[in-house]
């Protein structure tokens, strides 16, 4: 990987993404919630910031997929294409705070813009449920190289 | 009262599309926010820089906004801390057991026809629906 170049492309890759939720007011739990409230004063805004960012990744992917990426020596694509219990329980646990707070995680970390202490403590959260679920920081390189 | 606002919200979503895009053609990586989070504290080296720039251009992306349209990006106030907290801690314990959100199985996952990520979006968004009716409509709690 090239690594200053990837770096800058990251930069640009989530400026991009934080200008969309931000448009989108994404990073409105209120407009998040209000869309997932079909019973009260709902609000389809959603369905469109959806379908918009679907279309222009399926056609860009349609595009790139299977190629080469500029600042990288492969394209790493999920592997695992099995449906199994772990994956519908932890997309259903995901679905109930995402449900009870309005947040999920792009829109939380955009949010942090605003100030508000609000996407801060729900980012800390997050890290801490990350860390239950067995996240654990990569060993040192040159500590695997010594054994 | 949030307003409907279709067009804002499909040129919000095409942008977070072209960062999908951008990220596949420039770094060959799928746009997964709560996989580049964990990626942004857990991973070493190259593996952690670009995501920690993208978690910075998030933010900037965020900053930007308020600083050229003077409009807001969020603006809740008096929600419980607890249910902030709990919903966070079920956030990251679903999305790391899930392997994805929103965007890396609602946006990323659907664009390359996944099954897989098709079964995630479908059951988060049930609960998720499920939640928010049962918060506001059974237990009356305002969010």
């Amino acid at each position: 990987m090239n690594a200053a170049r990837a770096t800058l492309s990251g930069l640009l890759a989530g400026t991009v993404f934080g200008l969309g939720l931000a448009i989108s007011q994404m990073t409105n739990p209120e407009k998040v919630l209000n869309f997932l409230d079909l019973i009260g004063p709902w609000d389809p805004s959603l369905i469109f910031t959806m379908v918009g960012a679907v279309v222009v990744t399926f056609v860009g992917y349609r595009w790139l997929l299977g190629g080469t990426p500029r600042f990288a020596s492969a394209q790493q694509l999920p592997g695992n294409r099995s449906i199994d219990t772990r994956l519908v329980t932890g997309a259903s646990v995901f679905g109930m705070g995402w449900g009870m707070a309005g947040y999920c995680p792009g829109p939380a970390v955009t949010g942090l813009a605003s100030g508000s202490l609000e996407p801060l403590l729900f980012l800390g959260a997050v890290y801490v449920g990350f860390v239950i679920a067995g996240a654990r920081p990569a060993p040192r390189p040159e500590a695997a190289a010594e054994t | 009262m949030t307003t409907f606002t279709p067009i804002a919200a499909t040129i919000g979503g095409a942008l977070i599309g072209l960062s999908a895009v951008l990220l596949m053609w420039l770094n060959g990586r799928i746009a997964g926010i709560s996989g580049i989070l964990q990626g942004a504290a857990f991973s070493r080296g190259a593996e952690r820089s670009w995501r920690l720039a993208f978690v910075a251009g998030l933010v900037l992306g965020g900053a930007l906004y308020v600083l050229v349209t003077d409009g807001t990006l969020l603006t809740r106030e008096g929600v419980s801390p607890w249910l902030i907290v709990t919903a966070g801690l079920l956030v990251g314990v679903g999305t790391r057991l899930g392997s994805g959100c929103t965007s890396g199985h609602g946006v990323c996952g659907i664009s390359r026809l996944s099954p897989r990520s098709l079964m995630a979006t479908l059951s988060f968004m049930a609960t998720g629906f499920a939640m928010t009716a049962m918060l506001r409509h059974v237990l009356s709690v305002s969010v």
